[in-house]
C-alpha cells in the first residue's frame, strides 16, 4: 500500500501535555464495529493475505520472508550454471568436424547432457553466441575466425531439434555410467553404484516413470518390478548419428543404396548389441542382488514354515481322530456290556418270578385243597372241579405281585371259612373292578 | 469422471468467463491478459450450440443457425445449470431448443446425429455445458499451442453451490480442472487493478455487468488490493435482450408502415432474421452515431432496408436506460452508502459499450467518480473482456499452487475476517483552526489492516500532537439560500457543488449543495513527538490486528525511534 501524503497539519502539543513514553491510550475500537465479511479470494493482494493469515505471519514477517524468496529467485535465475571454463583444444576444433564434437560441451552444459532443458538450451547458446560472435573477433583484429561460433551453431541446431538430439543423445558416451567393477563392488555401494548405472541407462526408455533401483530395504515388490522393467526395457536409442554419410551424388545410385543398405544393417546391428549389452548388464546385476537372495531365502523359509505347519496339523489330525475313535469303542464296549448284565439280570428276574408265581399258585391250590374244598367229607368231584375252575379263573385274572398278596394271606391259615373269606373277598374285589363276571364264579360266590 | 488434477507445473492455464450470452476465454502473455479469439475471429463467442446433420456448430456459426435450424439449436443455458426444472426462466428460450423437464433436471432434446432414423437425444443441461466448455478449451488449446488443462471460470455472485458444483462437474467432464471459480464483478475490478499503471488504493467501485440476459450490479470495497463486496443486485428485465426487443420493435412497425398487414414478428423465422439484425444495429450504434438495418426476405419474400440514429434508438429506448441507473442506485443504497462514497464506477458486459448508459450513471455520481467505460474514459478496458481477463490474471496467479493450497487458502477461515466499520484516523488542523479528520484506515477495510500516512507537522515545529480518533461521514446537505442573502455560501456551493450539480431531482426546484463530511468520533489514543523541526513531516502507520487490537507509530520523517504504542482489543 502506497503511503498517503495529506496535506492539513498536525496540532501542537498543547502545554502540561505529559505521557508514559509519550504515548497515551484512550479508547478502543468500538467492538460492535467490526463485521464479519467475506473478502473475494482474488488477486495478488488476497493471495498475500492468504499467506499471512494460513502461515500467522505479520504484516513484517510477510515482508521480510518474501523479500528473502525473492533474492534466492534472483540468485537461481543467475546464468552461473551454464558457465563452464572453455577447453583450449575445444576452441580449436574445426566446424566440419562436428561429428565428432561433443555439443553439450561446446555449449557448456556438459553437467546437464540429456537432462538440459530446452530453455537452458536456449539461454546457453545466446551467451556463448554473445562471447563467440565473429564480429567480436573481427573487433579484435582476428577476422575469419568464425569456426568456434559455427560449432556452436551446429550445437544448438542438433540439441534444438528433438529428432537430431535423440540421435545425439543415443550415442553420447559421456553421458554414459560405465557398470561397476567387482573391485569397485567389493567396498559396498552396490546400490548406490548400480543404481546410477541404471538411473543414466533410463534416458533411453519409452516409458516413464522408470522405477528406481531402490536400496536395501525396497520391498520384494519394487525390486520384482525393476527388474520386469528391465528385461521388458523398451528403448528409443538408435544409431543414425553413426551412419557414413551417404554420398549424394545424383549419379552414382548405386553406390548410394549401397551406403544406405550398409548403414541400416549397421543400426540393426548396433541395436541387437545394445539390447544384448544391457540383458548382459542386467544379469550380472541381479546376480550380485543381495535383495534377491534374500527374498529366496525368505521364500524358502516361509514355504518350509508351511509345510511343517501343515505336517503337524495332519499329524494332530490323526491323533485326534485316533483318540476319538477308541474312545467312541470304548463306550460302545461298554454299553454293549451292561447291555448283556441288564439281559441277564431280567432274565433271572423273570425266572425267579416265573417260580414265584408258580409257587404262590401252588399255595392256592394248595390253601382250598386244605380246606377239602369248602366241604366237610369227601367232597364230590363236581364240587372240587367247581372250586379249583374258580381259583384258575381268579389266578388267570390277577397278575403276579397280587398272586403273591394272595398267597401270603392264604399262607398259614388252616381253618376252610378263613380260607374260603378270603377267597371270596378276592373274587368280590375282582367282580367290584369288573375283571370277573358274577355268573362266571361257581364256589365263591358272594 | 473425476477432475483432472494435473500437477502445478504442468498446467496449461486460461480464464473462462462461461456466459449465459456470450462468453469469453483469455490467457496471460508476459502478466499480462488478453482475450483469446477463436477461430472465427470472436472475442466474444455466443454461448449456442446447433446441430447441423451431426455437425456441431458453436459460437457465432450457432447463431446464425437460430434462424434456420431453431429446433437443434440451443442457446441461454448457462443459467440453467444446476437447477431444478421448477426454477428456471424459460423466456428467452423461445426461439431455439426448448428446455425440458428430466428427473427434475433441465433437458434439451436435440437430433445431434447425423443418419434420418436416428431418433433425437435428450441431452441434460450438464451435457450441453460440458460440450460448449470443450469447445471453447479447443480453441484456446489451438491459440496457445499447448493443451489447456486448467481454468479459473467466472460465475455470477447469486450462483448457489449446487450451481457452482455442477459447472465444475461440466468442466472436469470436459477434461478440465477448475482452478477457482471467482465471482464476475470482483475479476471485473482485478482487470482494472492489475494494469501495470493501476496504483491499489482504498476505494469504493460500483461494478455494473450488465449482460444480454441479466444484469447484476455490486458494490465493492477494494481495501490495499483486497475486495468485499458490500451488496449486490440482480435484474433479469433490464438487460441487452431488452434493447434488442425495443429495436426489434421499432423496425417491425417500420416494416409494417410500409408493407401493411404484414408483421414480421408473426412468423419464427423473419422474429429470428429480425432479432439477429437488430442485435447487430445495437452494436453498431454503441460505435457509431447511425446503423443501418436491413434484412434480406424479412417477411413474405420481401426484403427491407431502414436506417436508424443514435438520438431515436436513446428515445425509444430510455425506459430500459433509466431501468439500469435505478437499479444502480438501488444497490448502493442497499450497501448503506451514498453515491458522494462511490469512487469508481465500472461497467461491465456488452451491454455497457451503450454510451448513453454511462452518460447517464455520469450525471447521477459526482465528478470525483470516475465511470469506466469506454464513451466516458479514454483508457477503459473493453467491457465485454473484463472478467475474462479478471479470470485469467487469477489463474496466472494461482497456476502454481497445489489444488489442497488453493482451496486452504479461499477456505472461509481465511476469506471470512472482520471489517471495521469505522474509520481510525488522526486529528489534524485546518486553516482557520477546526480539527479536521484525517483517515488512514477507511472503514468497511479487512483486518488485519496496515496503513501509513505522511502529515506535515506546524510550520513552526516543535513538540506536535497526534491524535488518534475513529471517524465517520455523513452527508451534508445545505439548501442554498436566496442569492441575495449571503456571497460566502454562495461561494461554497460554487466551489465544491459543480460536481453535484446534475443531481438534484428532489421535491425542491432549488439546487442543493450535498457533499461528504468526516465526523470525528472516540478518541482512540494520542501521541506526543517531541523536537520536530519546523518544515518536517510525521509519519503515523497504524496495525489493525486480527483481534481488532491497534498498534500505533509515529515518528518523524527520516528521525530514528518514534513513539509507539498499543490499544488492546
Amino acid at each position: 500500500m502506497a503511503t498517503v501524503t495529506v496535506s492539513l497539519p498536525l496540532p501542537s502539543l498543547p502545554e502540561g501535555w505529559l505521557a508514559e513514553k509519550d504515548f497515551k491510550p484512550i479508547g478502543k475500537i468500538t467492538k460492535d464495529g467490526a463485521i464479519a465479511r467475506t473478502i473475494e479470494p482474488i488477486g495478488p493482494h488476497f493471495l498475500a493475505h492468504a499467506r499471512r493469515a494460513r502461515h500467522k505471519r505479520t504484516f513484517s514477517e510477510d515482508d521480510r520472508i518474501q523479500a528473502q524468496e525473492r533474492a534466492k529467485n534472483v540468485e537461481e535465475n543467475d546464468d552461473g550454471d551454464i558457465s563452464e571454463t572453455e577447453d583450449p583444444m575445444m576452441l580449436q576444433r574445426e566446424a566440419k568436424d562436428w561429428k565428432t564434437q561433443d555439443h553439450y560441451k561446446v555449449l557448456g552444459l556438459s553437467k546437464y547432457r540429456w537432462k538440459a532443458t530446452e530453455e537452458q538450451i536456449k539461454r546457453a547458446h545466446r551467451k556463448k553466441v554473445l562471447k563467440h560472435h565473429p564480429d567480436k573477433k573481427a573487433a579484435a583484429g582476428r577476422t575469419e575466425d568464425d569456426q568456434f561460433f559455427k560449432c556452436i551453431q551446429k550445437a544448438t541446431e542438433v540439441l534444438l531439434d528433438p529428432v537430431k538430439r535423440r540421435q545425439f543423445d543415443s550415442v553420447d558416451e559421456e553421458a554414459d555410467v560405465e557398470p561397476p567393477t567387482k573391485k569397485q563392488l567389493q567396498k559396498g555401494n552396490f546400490y548406490k553404484l548400480w543404481g546410477s548405472v541404471f538411473k543414466s541407462e533410463g534416458r533411453f526408455s519409452k516409458n516413464h516413470p522408470v522405477p528406481t533401483f531402490g536400496d536395501d530395504k525396497s520391498t520384494k515388490e519394487d525390486v520384482e518390478n525393476f527388474y520386469n522393467f528391465w528385461y521388458n526395457f523398451d528403448s528409443w536409442r538408435t544409431f543414425e548419428y553413426l551412419d557414413e554419410d551417404v554420398p549424394d551424388d545424383n549419379e552414382n545410385r548405386d553406390q548410394k543404396r549401397h551406403v544406405e543398405r550398409k548403414n541400416a544393417n549397421a543400426r540393426k546391428k548396433k541395436k541387437a548389441e545394445d539390447n544384448a549389452r544391457l540383458r548382459k548388464m542386467l544379469d550380472d546385476c541381479s546376480a550380485g542382488d543381495e535383495r534377491i537372495k534374500r527374498f529366496r531365502q525368505e521364500a524358502n523359509a516361509a514355504k518350509n514354515k508351511k509345510k511343517l505347519e501343515r505336517e503337524a496339523a495332519e499329524k494332530k489330525a490323526a491323533e485326534d481322530a485316533k483318540a476319538k475313535k477308541e474312545a467312541e469303542e470304548k463306550a460302545a464296549k461298554e454299553a454293549e456290556e451292561k447291555a448283556k448284565l441288564d439281559r441277564e439280570a431280567g432274565k433271572k428276574a423273570k425266572e425267579a418270578a416265573k417260580n414265584a408265581v408258580k409257587k404262590n399258585k401252588r399255595v392256592l391250590r394248595g390253601s382250598v385243597k386244605d380246606a377239602n374244598y369248602f366241604v366237610s367229607g369227601d367232597a364230590s368231584p363236581a364240587t372240587i372241579d367247581a372250586v379249583l375252575g374258580d381259583v384258575e379263573l381268579i389266578q388267570a385274572k390277577i397278575d403276579p405281585d397280587e398272586i403273591a398278596a394272595l398267597a401270603g394271606k392264604l399262607n398259614g391259615l388252616k381253618v376252610a371259612d378263613e380260607i374260603k373269606t378270603v377267597w371270596t373277598e378276592e373274587a368280590q374285589r375282582l367282580v367290584g373292578a369288573g375283571k370277573v363276571k358274577e355268573a362266571e364264579l361257581k364256589a365263591f360266590k358272594a | 469422471m473425476s477432475a483432472p488434477k494435473p500437477a502445478p507445473g504442468d498446467r496449461t492455464v486460461i480464464g473462462i468467463t462461461f456466459g449465459n450470452s456470450n462468453s469469453s476465454i483469455a490467457c496471460t502473455n508476459d502478466d499480462k491478459a488478453e482475450v483469446i479469439a477463436n477461430e472465427d475471429g470472436d472475442r466474444q463467442i455466443p454461448t449456442i450450440l446447433s446441430y447441423v446433420d451431426g455437425e456441431e456448430y458453436y459460437g457465432q456459426q450457432a447463431k446464425n443457425f437460430l434462424v434456420r435450424n431453431p429446433k437443434n439449436t440451443v442457446a441461454y443455458f448457462r443459467d440453467f445449470l444446476g437447477k431444478d426444472f421448477k426454477s428456471i426462466d424459460p423466456t428467452h428460450n423461445h426461439a431455439s431448443a426448448h428446455p425440458e423437464d428430466a428427473n427434475d433436471t433441465v433437458a434439451f432434446t436435440l437430433k445431434d446425429k447425423a443418419g434420418e432414423d436416428d431418433a433425437p437425444s435428450t441431452l441434460s443441461v450438464a451435457e450441453i455445458s460440458t460440450r460448449y466448455l470443450r469447445r471453447l478449451v479447443t480453441s484456446a488449446s489451438e491459440y496457445l499451442g499447448k493443451k489447456v488443462t486448467s481454468a479459473v471460470i467466472t460465475v455470477p455472485t447469486n450462483f448457489t453451490d449446487k450451481q457452482k458444483a455442477a459447472l465444475i462437474a461440466a468442466a472436469a467432464d470436459a477434461n478440465l480442472e477448475v482452478l477457482q471459480l471467482v465471482s464476475e464483478p470482483v475479476a471485473a475490478v482485478l482487470a482494472y487493478d492489475a494494469r501495470p499503471e493501476a496504483e491499489i488504493k482504498d476505494k469504493i467501485v460500483v461494478v455494473a455487468d450488465l449482460g444480454g440476459t441479466r444484469s447484476d450490479v455490486a458494490v465493492v470495497a477494494s481495501r490495499g488490493g483486497m475486495y468485499t463486496i458490500l451488496a449486490t443486485a440482480h435484474d433479469y428485465e433490464f438487460a441487452g435482450a431488452a434493447l434488442d426487443k425495443i429495436l426489434v420493435d421499432h423496425f417491425a412497425k417500420e416494416f409494417m408502415k410500409r408493407n401493411a398487414g404484414v408483421d414480421p414478428r408473426e412468423n419464427a423465422r423473419s422474429l429470428a432474421k429480425l432479432k439477429l439484425e437488430s442485435e447487430s444495429a445495437k452494436k453498431a450504434l454503441s460505435i457509431g452515431a447511425n446503423a443501418s438495418f436491413s434484412v434480406e426476405s424479412m417477411a413474405e419474400g420481401i426484403d427491407f432496408a431502414s436506417t436508424i440514429n443514435r438520438l431515436r434508438y436513446e428515445t425509444i429506448g430510455r425506459t430500459v436506460f433509466e431501468g439500469f441507473t435505478r437499479l444502480v442506485e438501488s444497490v448502493i443504497k442497499k450497501a448503506g452508502l451514498d453515491v458522494l462514497d462511490v469512487d469508481e464506477v465500472i461497467l461491465s458486459g456488452g451491454t455497457s459499450h451503450t454510451p448513453r448508459i454511462a452518460a447517464n450513471l455520469k450525471a447521477i455520481f459526482p465528478g470525483s467518480t470516475t465511470i469506466l467505460a469506454p464513451s466516458t474514459s479514454a483508457t477503459a478496458i473493453n467491457p465485454s473482456e473484463l472478467q475474462a481477463r479478471g479470470a485469467a490474471l487469477q489463474a496466472s496467479l494461482i497456476q502454481e499452487y497445489e489444488s489442497e493450497d488453493i482451496d486452504q487458502s479461499t477456505h472461509a477461515a481465511v476469506t471470512t475476517v472482520p471489517h471495521i466499520t469505522n474509520a481510525i484516523g488522526a486529528v489534524s488542523v485546518s486553516e482557520s483552526g477546526e480539527e479536521v479528520f484525517v483517515p488512514i484506515v477507511p472503514p468497511e477495510t479487512a483486518v488485519p489492516a496496515r496503513r501509513t500516512v505522511i502529515v506535515p507537522a506546524p510550520k513552526n515545529g516543535g513538540d506536535v500532537l497526534v491524535k488518534i480518533v475513529e471517524g465517520n461521514t455523513h452527508i451534508k446537505v445545505t439548501k442554498p439560500e436566496p442569492k441575495a442573502n449571503g456571497d460566502s455560501k454562495a461561494a461554497k456551493v460554487e466551489d465544491a457543488g459543480d460536481s453535484d450539480s446534475d443531481f438534484s431531482d428532489d421535491e425542491e426546484e432549488e439546487e442543493e449543495k450535498r457533499e461528504k463530511v468526516w465526523k470525528i468520533g472516540a478518541t482512540l489514543a494520542e501521541a506526543g513527538i517531541r523536537g520536530v523541526k519546523a518544515g518536517s513531516k510525521v509519519e503515523v502507520s497504524i496495525n489493525v490486528n486480527a483481534d481488532l487490537s491497534v498498534t500505533v507509530t509515529t515518528r518523524e520523517v527520516g528521525a530514528k525511534g518514534g513513539v509507539r504504542g498499543t490499544l488492546s482489543a
